[in-house]
């Protein structure tokens, strides 16, 4: 049976469907940046430029640096600064570049039932929330945004895991879906900026909390480790690398905007990268 | 189907547990075919060096694990049914069974669309092994269903069921042709 199967996918990608000739990388990457639609807008004019067709993988951090450490991808463009560089030490990527930021935001419902509203300190709100035993929904996946909202508790002191399935609700799921739970249940939710602006089933829910330092979400590119993973397209991924860290790729980051905002920052080339 | 008419016809030493093992597959959870494939396909993984993972190559594979038994058992049951109606006679005039595998799947082959539909059902609705294998990458691995899932996740709600409704209508269209074949093979013959 799996060697049936074997056979025709093989014949498949061998009569050219997936068409081996033209030049393809895999970038794994994050539900956060696939859900905000910053990807169809980048991707054509790096095509354009280079006929290099990239083929984006969307799942959380953890997953996708998953995907990369068994060589599945040529390059990780993922949002959880520590990882990365290890990621990098541990010898699986060549080089780390910051593309760009935005910010995390809690979402909630505009009742407010926690009084959140209007605070500028995320840990400080989120030991409210929990102390009003408010509903959240937290990704629960092991994505960047769940790592963040994670670290955010570990400042608040209460461990919300002991709280899962009671007001607590992980949905083990990606950041649009997340936010559709939290719009369906009224919940509060950790996002970054970026999905939040386009999503398109917001219902109740509104920002209530930003602004704080410790809601900076940068993101990075790292070009998979062709001594490590001999099949990676190592000069492929170096020069997706250098044209989003170009004034070209910079400006197109910068540029994107949905309903008249801007979602992401390029910072390539700010002080300290 | 062959190997499902195969079944029905040939007597060997634990045919009943295939039988069982298929009729089970049946059953089998599309995650678990697709995380297993992923294992499987992944550079890391014993078949890492045909480098299919993330590709529509990838998704045949998940499809036809999970088509398989479907389609097998079906065509076992239906050809089963006929065996215990011929067999006297085919065995009398002769005919070996390997002959007797093929007449029964084509006497048996307006009965056995449904088999292939029902085959064509799971293929078309899965999301979970196809999107763990294939990636959902636009232009390349993505198909109704993972882009269903997808614009639900963006919050574009309208735009997912208006592809869901695209899908059942191409359901009910495969179906529908079939119908019609399947009455007007009816009506030539009788």
């Amino acid at each position: 049976m799996i060697a049936v199967g074997l056979i025709l996918g093989l014949a498949l990608n061998a009569s050219g469907v997936s068409a081996d000739y033209e030049r393809t990388i895999v970038v794994a990457s994050t539900t956060s940046t696939a859900n905000s639609g910053l990807f169809e807008a980048l991707m054509p004019r790096f095509t354009e430029e280079t006929g290099i067709i990239v083929h984006v993988v969307a799942v959380g951090t953890g997953q996708a640096i998953r995907i990369a450490k068994a060589g599945d991808a040529d390059v990780l463009f993922v949002h959880d600064e520590a990882a990365e560089q290890a990621f990098v030490a541990a010898g699986y990527g060549t080089e780390r570049r910051r593309v760009m930021y935005n910010d995390f935001i809690i979402v909630g419902p505009s009742g407010d039932p926690a009084g959140v509203r209007g605070m500028s300190d995320a840990p400080a709100a989120l030991a409210r929330i929990a102390q009003a035993r408010a509903i959240f929904a937290s990704r629960g996946d092991d994505s960047g945004t769940n790592r963040a909202e994670l670290r955010l508790w570990a400042e608040t002191g209460t461990d919300p895991k002991h709280a899962s399935g009671t007001w607590y609700r992980e949905t083990g799921s990606g950041m649009g879906a997340t936010l559709n739970t939290a719009s369906g249940l009224d919940a509060y939710a950790l996002t970054d900026r970026g999905t939040w602006v386009s999503f398109g089933n917001k219902g109740d829910l509104e920002v209530l909390v930003q602004g704080d330092q410790r809601l900076f979400n940068q993101y990075g590119v790292i070009t998979v480790n062709p001594e490590r993973f001999p099949h990676v397209k190592a000069v492929d991924a170096r020069r997706f690398m250098t044209w989003l860290t170009s004034d070209e790729g910079q400006g197109a980051i910068a540029s994107y905007r949905v309903d008249g905002q801007q979602l992401f920052f390029a910072n390539y080339l700010a002080p300290g990268s | 189907m062959p190997l499902g008419a195969a079944l029905a016809v040939f007597a060997f030493p634990g045919r009943r547990a295939v039988v069982i093992a298929i009729n089970a597959l049946m059953g089998l959870p599309p995650v678990v075919v697709g995380l297993t494939v992923y294992l499987m396909l992944s550079r890391g993984g014993p078949l890492g060096v045909l480098g299919l993972l993330f590709t529509p190559g990838a998704m045949i594979v998940a499809q036809v694990i999970l088509v398989m038994p479907i389609i097998a058992a079906l065509t076992r049951q239906t050809v089963e049914d006929l065996w215990f109606e011929y067999r006297e006679q085919l065995i009398s005039l002769g005919v070996t069974p390997r002959r007797a595998v093929w007449t029964m799947l084509w006497d048996g082959r307006i009965t056995l669309l449904t088999a292939f539909l029902a085959g064509f059902g799971r293929a078309s609705a899965e999301v979970g092994a196809v999107i763990i294998v294939g990636g959902n990458i636009d232009h390349l691995t993505r198909v109704m269903t993972t882009a269903i899932a997808l614009e639900t996740s963006k919050g574009d709600l309208a735009l997912a069921l208006a592809l869901g409704l695209v899908l059942l209508a191409v359901s009910f269209a495969v179906n529908a042709a079939a119908q019609i074949l399947r009455d007007m093979v009816v009506r030539a013959q009788g």
